[in-house]
């Protein structure tokens, strides 16, 4: 019940803004999204710590294709759909000052875009997943269309397509483990429920399970974005809106990896474990390829933009690992890089909205006219550069334990991320506030009261879960746990 | 006592809290109260602990606070270990630090950051002490990884100075490449050990043999780490550019504490070290050549701290060839009282700075004796326990080291030799041209020479009696007297020293004694010859030097070999990956696609003629095309 | 009795053979087609259509007729019935067509291309 509750909360919320007109838009939707938490806070206490799917809700939708809508959450689930509702109230909350027109419109769609992630993140029939999986991708497509920023209608629609083409490959995998699946009674021949769909993965030979793997992968790999399938990225996030930019670094992305989780290692082990070592070699390819483009670029926007694929690589190589560790530094690092790059894009806002620049080399100096932002940036700068007591390093360290596991080598080279993160963001750092002010930083304006909010709620979270990750780390443990062990039984 | 140690690294910690959060609205008073205060109480814990420790029989005890990370069979908790080699770490890291807060406030005094300097210092306490004092390998990283941050705020505490700020960003990364070493060494722990508690690892390395590869690997990973955080070959020149940071910030993390971290891990892992002869022989090598390489760039060095920090890497240089030996006591014993000559030299160098109004230069100083009476005497106490002195605490430790040293392989014992040559020259070129002759430097600096505060001068009258009563727990016993560090650390390096037997012929210890002694008086007196009786100055900016000389006053051009070898590549590497191969190669394929649709697309729509005639025609045939092939 | 699989009895249709009828409606079919193929009057295509149409009625009532199915026949009700719908809405169209153009060739709309 409360799954059902946490998908169309939201939707309802969205469809009652369009309907209300004037400046109460931004509280309401405020305030939905902020209910949506406290529901899923409610369901963090509900939740047992064993590895089953529990709130599960599951009622015939299409019963003649033997599609149901089957949902229901486990620990893996539960934990991103926490980011979930964490993230979409403080991504509102920030965009309050930027006065978007037709606010009405852009918070219903930040909404229904929610309700469409927590849709990807309770599925449990495959063509639920893929229904909710496209309709994530609607509202931000307008949300970048109609706010973006300059050349908006071209990069969007690279955007739009590029993923919309990835699906499709999945769509294609999805149904051809749907054609596999064993006739459950005489009138339904297939399911496209989520067990029937690993037994049927399971069930193909080594060559097919591997094309699956490819079909599936793709579509995940796209979506991450994993090097080299990455190129629409840097410019949607940069020409996106920053909420939009938010919604999409923040929680859009975890679909992919999510996807990988439990969409992809179960279903078919033995194309993982074909096509595994590539997709871990393109993920650490990326981890590397990325920082280093981050080192050369100007606009901070784009840099964060590219330490995001840094960072999504190694997640993903990590999940690839197969094993607990990795797979848990995976949910760590996940719920890690969402707080942390929402709270980077954030700064971004801050910074762009006073100086109307994100170019490195005009900023500069404004530590010396604000050093409470100064503080309140350089702790969630530490937080994605994996320093120890911050919540990314939690997941850095099991990522790389877990990779380590897998090979040496590539843990050795996914590590160099952490030199080059350090590179790249202490540059930004220094060329945005530290030497002497100019013209355009000189009159930078203190932080406002929502702002304090929104970076302190932020930090807090970065410390307060790097000192004790063990909530976190106990929602997900035995999901996890069960989950290598399913991958290993080929 | 030492179920109050979660208390040690708190203190500083709330003390951090409490000064950053309210810096602003506190008057300095009460900052710099806050600040050494916090330092005190945790050095009155560490005291208590301390001496509880040495009363008891017990001498591992492992505290646990809560559980950290837990993911399958990993298990980190967040737990403390005190035993002998936490607890001496823990007095050194307290004491010292405690002395230099106190000198800081009088140093910081008319800074306007003097809160924010406080904070980071208070935040860097805590640090170090989480880096001692934790139970597994976990535990020391985030110890580890935090120093450097504190380091890196510090070293670029004037962040105005875009030069300082490089210099912090360069410690940073330089760190992090060592640091990453580390960690993957204790990766490699955990995948051999399935655990990662001091406690454990030890126990199950015990039943590897001598030269298991896995064991160097790891040990040489540590290594890595160590030679990040101690300055050595090839990750040494952050230390040198590191000076940037205020004074007390080079005394107490880039001299006494912070960058000896790397002999810390090392001896506290000495047992994994011991079974790998491979590692401990590159420990020595690195550590001999560093000792001797900063020794010879020391030489020609003009700034009094540059100096002091090429001296630093140096001594750090000769703690790893203990190390490499074998001498881990001789390694910590020189820690200690390496952290006491060289905390006061650096705060001596301070308060030297002070009184010259921020001049660094020697060439600008002189006679400077009888402006500041306390800081000289104490900075001549320091130069003497820092070169070997006899009866100064830097002669047992340096003995101790080069005796090892000799009986391990007289080459390195030659080297070590060598180089405290050089460093006795140094330091007292560096104690002649600042104190001895007459003055060098305007008018106007002569006019405000004046003697620093008391609570400047006290912290360097403490330090320089422990630089000279330092050395008495550890007197070598052909002097008749007792070990007393050896004994205290014994239960540590118990394991390693049962593999690694020391007895060299008492005549042969005396032997060796001697001739430290008479190389030292040696250099001393060349020193004397070429500053006092010659008046040599050091060369002018602007004058042409031998190019040997160029060669280290320069630094043998090692920043301008990195700039080029790695710096300037990588940022080529990265332009290039971003320019042509992300936006042509990659995004140029995925713009390709969409440019190949369009162009067929706009060949086949001219099919679409808009004759209806024709499209009919094209149905009929079409039809009788499939009908003909259905019938085949 | 011949005829009629079912024992039914004989209808008119059923006195000529089948063959005939198909041979008939090929024939009408064929004329229908190369009268839109090579016509350009568009009302004399309308009505070359309607010859099509009515072809394939013709074959379905003779199909029905001789497996005594009625659904063959229904069908072509359905035929009419669209088809008279088709010419009223085709002749406005051809109306406005011939207003706009002052012609009724088909050639001269072409517009609806590229």
């Amino acid at each position: 019940m409360i799954t059902i509750l946490l998908i169309f909360f939201p939707l309802l919320a969205a469809l009652l803004l369009l309907l209300i007109k004037g400046e109460q838009v931004k509280n309401i939707a405020l305030g939905a999204a902020i209910i949506e938490f406290v529901i899923s806070i409610f369901a963090v206490m509900q939740f047992q710590h064993t590895a089953d799917v529990q709130f599960q809700m599951n009622c015939n939708w299409i019963n003649s294709l033997g599609i149901s809508f089957h949902v229901g959450m486990d620990g893996i689930s539960l934990l991103l759909v926490l980011l979930t509702t964490f993230l979409v109230p403080i991504i509102i909350f920030s965009s309050f000052k930027n006065n978007y027109k037709n606010p009405a419109l852009f918070y219903s769609l930040i909404l229904a875009m929610q309700m469409a992630l927590i849709g990807v993140f309770v599925s449990l029939d495959g063509f639920l997943f893929y229904v909710f999986w496209e309709l994530a991708l609607i509202p931000i497509y307008f949300i970048c269309l109609l706010w973006g920023g300059e050349n908006r209608a071209k990069i969007t629609f690279k955007f739009f397509v590029y993923t919309l083409s990835g699906s499709l490959l999945m769509l294609l995998g999805l149904i051809y483990l749907y054609q596999n699946t064993t006739a459950v009674d005489a009138e339904h021949l297939h399911t496209f429920n989520i067990d029937a769909l690993y037994k049927a993965g399971r069930g193909l030979d080594a060559a097919h399970q591997g094309y699956v793997f490819i079909a599936l992968f793709m579509a995940f790999a796209i979506k991450m974005p994993i090097f080299p399938f990455h190129t629409w990225q840097p410019d949607t996030y940069t020409t996106a809106p920053t909420p939009g930019t938010m919604m999409l670094s923040g929680i859009m992305l975890k679909m992919g990896t999510y996807g990988l989780i439990r969409w992809l290692l179960p279903v078919v082990p033995l194309g993982v474990e074909q096509w595994g070592h590539l997709a871990i070699l393109l993920s650490v390819i990326g981890i590397i390829y990325a920082s280093c483009i981050a080192i050369a670029q100007h606009d901070f926007k784009r840099l964060i933009a590219y330490s995001s694929i840094a960072h999504v690589g190694l997640i993903s190589a990590g999940i690839l690992a197969l094993n607990v560790q990795g797979l848990q530094g995976a949910m760590v690092q996940m719920i890690s890089h969402g707080v942390n790059v929402v709270g980077l894009f954030f700064i971004v806002d801050i910074i762009q909205q006073r100086t109307s620049k994100r170019d490195l080399e005009s900023l500069g100096g404004i530590r010396n006219v604000n050093p409470q932002f100064a503080v309140l940036f350089l702790i969630i700068l530490l937080g994605s550069v994996a320093l120890p007591l911050t919540n990314g390093f939690i997941g850095e360290f099991l990522l790389l334990n877990g990779l380590y596991q897998y090979s040496a080598w590539f843990a050795a080279f996914a590590g160099l991320s952490v030199i080059l993160g350090a590179v790249y963001m202490l540059r930004a750092y220094q060329k945005i506030m530290l030497g002497h002010t100019n013209d355009v930083t000189s009159s930078f304006a203190p932080l406002s009261g929502n702002e304090k909010t929104i970076l302190v709620i932020l930090c807090a979270a970065i410390i307060v879960f790097g000192i004790y990750p063990k909530p976190l780390l106990d929602i997900s443990e035995p999901a996890a746990a069960k989950l290598a062990e399913l991958i290993k039984l080929k | 006592m030492i179920n109050l140690v979660w208390l040690v690294p708190l203190l500083p910690l709330i003390g951090f809290v409490i000064i950053g959060l309210f810096g602003k609205q506190l008057s300095k008073g009460l900052v710099g109260f806050i600040g050494c205060g916090s330092v005190l109480g945790a050095f009155i814990i560490a005291a208590g602990i301390f001496f509880q420790l040495t009363g008891q029989a017990e001498k591992s005890i492992t505290v646990e606070l809560f559980p950290w990370i837990s993911a399958g069979k990993l298990s980190v908790p967040f737990s403390f270990l005190v035993d002998p080699l936490s607890s001496l770490f823990l007095l050194i890291v307290t004491g010292v630090g405690f002395l230099i807060h106190v000198y800081s406030v009088g140093y910081m005094h008319d800074d306007e950051g003097f809160a924010r300097f406080f904070a980071y210092l208070n935040l860097f306490i805590f640090f170090m002490l989480l880096l001692v004092l934790g139970s597994n390998y976990l535990i020391m990283f985030v110890g580890w990884e935090g120093v450097g941050l504190c380091s890196y705020l510090l070293i670029g505490f004037w962040f105005k100075n875009t030069a300082y700020n490089n210099a912090a960003k360069k410690a940073f990364v330089m760190n992090r490449i060592g640091d990453l070493g580390f960690l993957l060494g204790i990766i490699l722990i955990f995948v051999t050990f399935g655990s990662i508690g001091y406690h454990d690892v030890f126990m199950m390395a015990k039943n590897f043999s001598s030269g298991n590869p896995v064991l160097t690997s790891i040990t040489l990973l540590l290594f890595v780490g160590a030679i990040g955080k101690s300055a050595q070959i090839p990750l040494f020149t952050w230390l040198p550019d590191a000076m940037a940071g205020p004074t007390p910030v080079s005394a107490l993390i880039h001299a006494a504490t912070m960058v000896t971290a790397g002999i810390y891990m090392i001896a506290r892992s000495n047992i994994l070290f011991t079974l790998s002869p491979i590692t401990m022989e590159v420990v020595a090598i690195v550590g001999v050549c560093t000792a001797l390489f900063a020794a010879t760039i020391g030489l020609a060095q003009n700034d009094i701290k540059k100096v002091l920090a090429y001296s630093t890497v140096s001594q750090l240089g000769y703690m790893f060839l203990a190390l490499g030996v074998g001498a881990y006591t001789g390694a910590v014993f020189h820690v200690m009282t390496h952290a006491f000559f060289k905390a006061l030299l650096f705060l001596g160098a301070g308060s030297v700075i002070h009184a010259m109004s921020g001049e660094q230069d020697i060439r600008k100083m002189g006679g400077l004796k009888k402006y500041i009476p306390v800081t000289h005497l104490t900075f001549l106490i320091g130069t003497l326990a820092i070169v070997g002195f006899p009866g100064f605490s830097g002669f047992f430790s340096k003995d101790e080291i080069l005796a090892n040293a000799f009986e391990h392989n007289k080459l390195l014992w030659f080297l070590g030799v060598l180089g405290a040559a050089m460093t006795t020259f140094y330091m007292f070129r560096l104690y002649f041209l600042t104190f001895k002759g007459s003055f060098r430097g305007t008018s106007d600096q002569e006019h405000h020479l004046h003697e620093s505060p008391k609570s400047m001068t006290v912290p360097l009258m403490i330090l320089a009696v422990l630089s000279i009563v330092g050395g008495f727990i550890g007197i070598p016993e052909v002097l008749g007297g007792k070990h007393f560090l050896e004994e205290f650390l014994k239960p540590v390096f118990e394991d390693s020293t049962l593999r690694l037997i020391h007895h060299l012929p008492e005549q042969t210890e005396l032997i060796l004694m001697g001739v430290a002694i008479t190389v030292m008086a040696a250099a001393i007196y060349y020193a004397y010859k070429t500053y006092i009786v010659n008046q040599t100055l050091p060369a002018a900016e602007e004058e042409e030097l031998t190019p040997l000389h160029q060669l280290v006053y320069k630094k043998y051009w090692i920043d301008e070999l990195y700039d080029n070898a790695i710096t300037q590549p990588l940022n080529f590497i990265s332009h290039g990956l971003h320019k042509v191969v992300d936006n042509q190669l990659i995004d140029g394929i995925v713009n390709g696609v969409g440019t190949v649709v369009n162009w067929t697309s706009s060949k086949i729509r001219l099919l679409q003629t808009g004759n209806i005639g024709f499209y009919v025609f094209v149905m009929v045939i079409s039809i009788v095309i499939i009908l003909f092939t259905r019938m085949m | 009795m011949r005829g009629g699989w079912r024992g039914n009895k004989m209808s008119a249709i059923q006195t000529i053979p089948i063959n005939w009828y198909l041979l008939l409606s090929t024939v009408l079919f064929t004329i229908g087609v190369l009268g839109v193929l090579f016509r350009r009057n568009a009302i004399i295509i309308f009505m070359s259509i309607e010859l099509m149409l009515n072809a394939v009625n013709l074959l379905l009532v003779a199909f029905s007729s001789y497996l005594s199915d009625s659904k063959g026949q229904v069908f072509v009700f359905f035929i009419m019935a669209v088809a008279a719908a088709e010419v009223a809405v085709g002749l406005a169209i051809l109306m406005m067509v011939y207003r706009n153009t002052k012609s009724s060739d088909i050639n001269m709309l072409n517009k609806l291309k590229w």
